[in-house]
Formats: C-alpha cells, sequence, structure tokens
C-alpha cells in the first residue's frame, strides 16, 4: 500500500497538478477572451481609414480622433496625379474600413487599380465606405471643352477643392455622416467630434479672411493650375501660368511669353507647389525679380489643417 | 407653395423636393394628361431654376470672399459627379508603330537551345504598325469588373484580329479574395501580366520569347488571396485549358495550372519593392508545335511538336524608387526574372520521313534578364537591359533535336539593350533602342525607332 501510495504522490500528483495548470490558464485565457469586446467597446474599437491625399488625412484624423486609425497614400511632396499603386498601398487598402479621396478623377491613374487589386468589399464604390470629397461640394473650372490637346484637363472640375476653406467645411460634414454610418457605434462621439471642428474651423476662418485682407487684388504667376480656389478665397487674381498646358512642362517658348507679358504687366508673385520642378519658376524670378512662393499643396504628416491654411497664409503675407 | 430665396442651402433642396412630390403624385395615380402638364411644368421650372443657379453661381465666384463665414450652412446632399465614363466603358486606343532596322535578316533569326512559337520573332525590317490595340473595361455592377482587349496586327500584309483578353472579376468579394475568369495573362513572373504597350523596351525579354512566344495568355480562372497584414502578401492560383503556346494540343477541360506568390512593401518613403515566386505546370501536353529550326517559313516545312509534361518555376524582383516618392519628376526602377524549364516526353518532326523523325526529349532551359530604367528628367527616360539564355537538353536522337532547334550549339544565347525615350505626356511616348543581339552564332546589330500613343481613357498602369 505505501508504495502505491508512494507511486501516486511520485508520478500522478505532478501529472494532475500539471493538467491543473493548464487548466486555470485556459481559463483565464477564456476570460480574458470574453472580457476583450467590453475593453474594445470601452476605448474604441478603430477603423481604419485610407485618405488617398494627405488633406483628407488630415480631416479624417480631426472628425475621428481616437476611433480612428489613419493613413495617407500621397504625402505633401507627391504630385497627387500620378502616385504608383504600390504593393504596400494594396496591402493597406485591403484593411480599410473607409476610403477618404478627391475624386473628380484627380486619383483616376491609381486608384481605380488599386480598390481593384484590395478585394475589400467595404470601400468599393457605391458602398458607405468609399467616400469621395468632390460629390459633396460644387467644383470651378469644369472645362467647356474636353480634349487632351488641351493638356491633362479634369473633366468633372478642377479637384483641387481642399485649399477653399470653406469647401472643407462641407466635406467635414458630409464626411461625419458617412463616418457614423461606417461605425454607427461611435456616432456621438462623431457627432461631438464635428461640432468643435466647425466651431473652430470658423473662428479660422474668420481669422484667415482679416489678415488675408491685404493680399486680395495681388497678381500671382503659378506653375500649375493647382489654385484657383485659393485664388477665389483670397482674391488673387491669375496674371499667368507656366504650363503652357496642364501637365505639360513648362516650355522655354512659353516661358518667354510670359516673361513679356509680365513685362507689360507686372506681378506681385509666384506661386508654385513644393512637390513640382522648381527650374521654371526660378528661371522666371532671376528674370523678373518675382519672388516665389513655394506652398506646400497639402498638410505634412501629422499637421493639422489649420496649422497647414496658418502656414499658406504667412507665406503669402511674408512677400509685402 | 415654396418660395424662391436664392439661399445656398436651398440651391439643391428645392428641386429635390419638387421632383420628390411630383414622384408622390404620380404614384398616387395622376392622369397622364396631368402627368405630362406636371411635367412640363416641372422642366420650366427646372430650366428657369438652372439659369438663376448659373448667374448666381457667376455672382456668387465674384463675391466668394464676401461671404459671411458665421452664415455658412453646412449641408451634405451625397451627389455624384458624372464623368464621361461613369456609364459607357472606359475605351482605349494603342497605337503603335515602328521603324527598325537590322544588320541580320531577321527571318534568320534562331534561339538555340530554345524552339520559338507563338508570336515570337524579331518582326518586320524598315516601317511597320506594331501592335495597336482596342481595350474596353468598366465596372460591369456592384460586384463584377469586366474587360476585353482586342489586338490587331500585321501578318503579311493582312490585318489579324487577335482577342488578348477577355475577362470578368470579382470586385470586393470580400475577405481579399477576387476570382477572376476567361481570357487573361498568366500571372507567371512579372512582366507576363502588363500589356506590351507599357513594357520598357521595344521587344520581350529573351526568355520570355523563348518559353512563351513573348508572353502567356490563357483561357480559365484564376483564384488569388490578399493576406490583411501591413506588408503586403498576396497567393494565387490558376487553372487553364493549357491550350496555347506554350500548353498546346486537344481543350481536354484542364490543360495547365499555376501558383504564385508575392510579398512587398515600402522601405521608408522612397523605395519600394516586390518579389515573386511562381510556377506553372502541364502535365499533358499534345502536340505543342513551334518554329523549330527555320529555314525560310514554316508551311510544307518540317515542325517539331512536343508530346509530354513541362514545368516552369520563376523567380521575380522590381525595386522602385522616387525622391520623395514622388515619381513624376524622377524615378528609377531595377527588375529582374529568372525562369527555370523542365520538360519530359518527345519530339516528333511532323511533315518529316517517311519514316517519322522521332526523339525522346529532356529539357533543361534557364534564362534572366536584368533591366534598369531611371526618369531622369519629366519628359526623358533611359534604360539599360541584359538577357542570358542557357540550355542543356537532351534526348534519343541528337539529329532530330538539333533540327528542332532543340541544341544549344554550345551557345548561350545574350543580348544587351539600350533605350531612350522622350514621353511628351503621359499618352505618348517616342523610343529609340538599340540591341546587340548575340541570341545565335551572328550577332546581330538592332535598331527601333518606335511609337506608343494612347486615345481615349487611359487605365492605371500596375505596379
Amino acid at each position: 500500500m505505501d508504495s502505491l501510495r508512494e507511486l501516486f504522490i511520485t508520478r500522478a500528483y505532478p501529472i494532475l497538478e500539471k493538467i491543473m495548470f493548464y487548466q486555470s490558464i485556459k481559463k483565464m485565457a477564456l476570460m480574458a477572451a470574453l472580457a476583450m469586446p467590453f475593453y474594445a467597446q470601452s476605448s474604441y474599437a478603430q477603423i481604419n481609414v485610407f485618405a488617398c491625399e494627405p488633406e483628407w488625412a488630415a480631416l479624417a484624423s480631426s472628425l475621428g480622433g481616437d476611433a480612428v486609425n489613419v493613413t495617407s497614400a500621397t504625402t505633401a511632396l507627391q504630385n497627387p496625379h500620378h502616385i504608383q499603386a504600390r504593393p504596400s498601398l494594396i496591402a493597406k487598402m485591403r484593411r480599410a474600413d473607409l476610403l477618404v479621396c478627391t475624386g473628380a478623377d484627380l486619383e483616376v491613374g491609381w486608384l481605380p487599380l488599386l480598390l481593384r487589386k484590395s478585394a475589400n468589399a467595404n470601400v468599393q464604390p457605391g458602398q458607405e465606405g468609399h467616400f469621395m470629397a468632390a460629390d459633396h461640394v460644387s467644383l470651378l473650372g469644369k472645362p467647356a471643352v474636353l480634349d487632351r490637346s488641351l493638356g491633362d484637363i479634369h473633366a468633372a472640375g478642377n479637384p483641387h477643392f481642399h485649399l477653399d476653406p470653406s469647401r472643407i467645411a462641407q466635406v467635414a460634414a458630409a464626411l461625419t455622416d458617412t463616418l457614423t454610418k461606417v461605425d454607427s457605434a461611435n456616432q456621438a462621439h462623431y457627432l461631438s467630434k464635428l461640432e468643435s471642428f466647425n466651431e473652430q474651423w470658423q473662428q479660422s476662418m474668420k481669422q484667415w479672411k482679416e489678415l488675408g485682407e491685404p493680399l486680395r487684388g495681388k497678381r500671382v504667376v503659378v506653375n500649375h493650375n493647382n489654385w484657383i480656389y485659393l485664388e477665389s478665397w483670397l482674391g488673387l487674381i491669375p496674371a499667368a501660368t507656366l504650363e503652357p498646358k496642364p501637365g505639360i512642362p513648362a516650355t522655354s517658348a512659353h516661358l518667354n511669353r510670359v516673361l513679356e507679358k509680365l513685362q507689360e504687366q507686372p506681378a506681385d508673385m509666384l506661386l508654385h507647389a513644393s512637390y513640382q520642378s522648381n527650374k521654371p519658376a526660378t528661371w522666371l524670378s532671376n528674370k523678373t525679380s518675382l519672388p516665389i512662393v513655394e506652398l506646400a499643396l497639402s498638410p505634412s504628416e501629422g499637421e493639422s489643417l489649420t496649422v497647414w491654411f496658418n502656414k499658406i497664409i504667412s507665406q503669402l503675407l511674408s512677400i509685402n | 407653395m415654396f418660395l424662391f430665396t436664392g439661399e445656398l442651402m436651398m440651391r439643391k433642396a428645392f428641386p429635390m423636393a419638387v421632383i420628390a412630390a411630383a414622384l408622390l403624385f404620380s404614384e398616387s395615380g395622376f392622369a397622364d394628361t396631368d402627368m405630362q402638364a406636371l411635367k412640363q411644368q416641372l422642366d420650366a421650372l427646372k430650366r428657369d431654376y438652372e439659369h438663376r443657379i448659373a448667374t448666381l453661381e457667376t455672382r456668387l465666384l465674384k463675391a466668394e470672399t464676401k461671404v459671411d463665414t458665421q452664415a455658412l450652412e453646412v449641408k451634405s446632399a451625397r451627389r455624384s459627379t458624372i464623368t464621361s465614363n461613369s456609364f459607357n466603358p472606359a475605351v482605349s486606343v494603342i497605337l503603335n508603330g515602328r521603324y527598325a532596322n537590322f544588320d541580320n535578316d531577321p527571318d534568320d533569326y534562331e534561339l538555340p537551345g530554345f524552339s520559338l512559337g507563338g508570336e515570337s520573332g524579331l518582326g518586320s525590317q524598315g516601317f511597320s504598325l506594331g501592335e495597336s490595340e482596342l481595350a474596353f473595361s468598366a465596372n460591369i455592377d456592384d460586384k463584377f469588373y469586366g474587360k476585353a482587349t482586342i489586338g490587331l496586327h500585321n501578318d503579311g500584309g493582312s490585318t489579324e484580329v487577335d482577342l488578348e483578353e477577355a475577362f470578368i472579376q470579382t470586385l470586393g468579394l470580400g475577405n481579399g479574395l477576387t476570382l477572376k475568369a476567361g481570357r487573361f495573362f498568366s500571372a507567371i513572373g512579372y512582366l507576363n501580366e502588363q500589356h506590351t504597350h507599357t513594357w520598357d523596351f521595344a521587344d520581350a525579354p529573351l526568355i520570355y520569347r523563348g518559353l512563351f512566344g513573348d508572353q502567356l495568355k490563357n483561357d480559365g480562372v484564376q483564384v488569388s488571396y490578399i493576406a490583411p497584414t501591413e506588408m503586403f502578401l498576396q497567393f494565387g492560383a490558376e487553372i487553364m485549358s493549357g491550350s496555347s503556346f506554350p500548353g498546346g494540343g486537344e481543350d481536354n477541360g484542364i490543360g495547365a495550372s499555376t501558383v504564385f506568390a508575392n510579398i512587398g512593401g515600402d522601405i521608408g518613403i522612397e523605395h519600394s519593392w516586390q518579389l515573386g515566386l511562381s510556377h506553372w505546370q502541364a502535365n499533358d501536353i499534345e502536340g505543342r508545335t513551334s518554329g523549330g529550326h527555320s529555314h525560310g517559313g514554316v508551311g510544307t516545312d518540317e515542325t517539331p511538336s512536343f508530346d509530354g509534361k513541362s514545368k516552369i518555376n520563376a523567380l521575380d524582383l522590381v525595386y522602385k524608387w522616387a525622391p520623395n516618392g514622388n515619381p513624376s519628376n524622377q524615378n528609377f526602377k531595377f527588375q529582374f526574372e529568372y525562369f527555370d524549364r523542365q520538360e519530359d516526353g518527345g519530339i516528333t518532326m511532323l511533315n518529316s520521313g517517311p519514316p517519322l523523325e522521332e526523339s525522346s526529349y529532356d529539357g533543361d532551359q534557364q534564362g534572366w534578364y536584368a533591366q534598369t530604367t531611371y526618369q531622369f528628367k519629366p519628359q526623358w527616360r533611359v534604360g539599360l537591359r541584359y538577357d542570358e539564355l542557357d540550355s542543356d537538353n537532351s534526348g534519343s536522337d541528337a539529329d532530330v533535336l538539333a533540327e528542332a532547334g532543340l541544341d544549344n550549339e554550345g551557345l548561350k544565347p545574350k543580348r544587351f539593350s539600350a533605350m531612350l525615350e522622350w514621353l511628351p505626356s503621359e499618352f505618348s511616348r517616342i523610343r529609340l533602342q538599340y540591341n546587340r543581339d548575340e541570341s545565335y552564332e551572328d550577332a546581330d546589330d538592332q535598331l527601333f525607332l518606335q511609337y506608343t500613343m494612347s486615345l481615349g481613357s487611359h487605365g492605371a498602369h500596375k505596379y
């Protein structure tokens, strides 16, 4: 009997102990798994937002706060017309719950391919998770004639409307509407975010309006036609464009014509997006001593729209 | 009724409300005449309204800066901008033409160790039209996308029509899955899935010429899966009829299959890469004919025909760089592909004998190319490419293999290419290319001047 008992203690007991230990681990894991959804709800179950341009990433971050995890497909130093459908972007699109892009054919060279490759049902055209900002604002510069000999024109109108704060406000409202549909659990959160955004945005707009007063009527030469919303908002007057046609790089013949025109009727400054080649602008600036203002067409990473607009205004004012 | 207020916020709400009201009434059973009258009234209203909006908009534009920011009512009316291609399929035409100069007679072209088939060959000397392409594509509905590409090319004075692609593909099937069915370019290798007009050189890499007759397309089904990971991870498989080169023979169900995997990502903001592995296999090829060791055209000549099984393994690597990740001004691309084909079966020389010339065949063929392109200015690009092939085929009758072009003649075919491109816009390209072609014993200097232009909608290009 003793030997049996000893056998039990030395052999069976450790095994039993082990079994009980594993069972307790299992129990804990089960409890943790059950508790997970509650934890997830108590903070936010973040939704993935894929923004095509930094301005929409910034807007989505402001409107979504902690509830959204935002990535931007492009940076302020990239030309949003022409990026490549890189593998990393396909992988990001694959995991997106919401797509926020400009639309109006700005991303026509890469977005359709990304959408098809991603095989993500949530963000396909027609779905709630497919948000095109251009669907919610009116566009300027709709071409009367559609012909490729006129350059790279957009049939729907000029897509660079994020340079107009009032249009941003319109997009913000529409985007909040979409956020509440895509992530209805956080509806109240998004609505309160929009309220505080609007309050702050309208104050900023008032400020910019006052600050920008001295810019009214200034004549500007631009590199590409991507400033028309800024011009109409601040009352700048377009004097000339360095690209002979949209998307066609400046030629020396065209630059000489611009130069002649400017000698007859001088301008005040030269606007130029930081993602574009600065050679034509520098050439013209050397000839005319026109000051160049190199503006970021989009906010940089982590920069809010307000900070970015502040910069634009102060850069423009610094010329005077 | 409604008062015209001219307020910004009312612009869209007003006609919508009228239309909604009209729709409501129509459902409650209005007589036709009443309906028409209402419709006319509505149209008149709408015209009047649109006119007023237009004038308002111009006024608004002038006075936009005077808009009181406090009064800015934010309104969200989801409305779609209809572009010209929203409802019609996107149509594009690719125009292609070239002037080619070869020192050797292009009809003498051969790749020792490889039996040429499909569309491979150098094409004609002097002026010629390359392949003109007509492509239609559109989302069919919310579930499917479809595309058809028709290639038109000259073949000895007559124009041949070739249905290059005709496939449907699921859109957002969910969980990263995509199904494709119809005729499409196989996902083997890297370059194979890309249309010839998007290639960086005027001709196919030698290994593509040797194994696929320039490009592998087939009728079948493809399934692919993208993993929900930070890194791009794709797996896929294809089953195909296997009736076209380098398959061949009867359409008896599934003739060939492919499996592929791709992995890729970014390194920082300026670098991106993709690595792919793929495998193609046809277990029961019957009567795959090819050009063999040509003696000026095929026809009643003896034509080699292969029966047996064939396996191809491929590795591809692509690396791209652009300053700040902005490729529109400057960019660099490096591309490398390696293929290995193992075949086991027999070769029969059709139209030979009697007795019919036959040999067992154990094929062992490899090849690779590496190329770089560098766009140094927005409208200018240069490129370099090097090709090399190797083979060690054996069989019971060495003479039959030699006649079939499968004897490597103690050579490793090589080619060196350089090109310069002028890209006036994203829709046009003019290319000058020089090849030092050592495919066979007589080295050939080749010069191409080529234009490629696209009309109509311009689809996005693959990575």
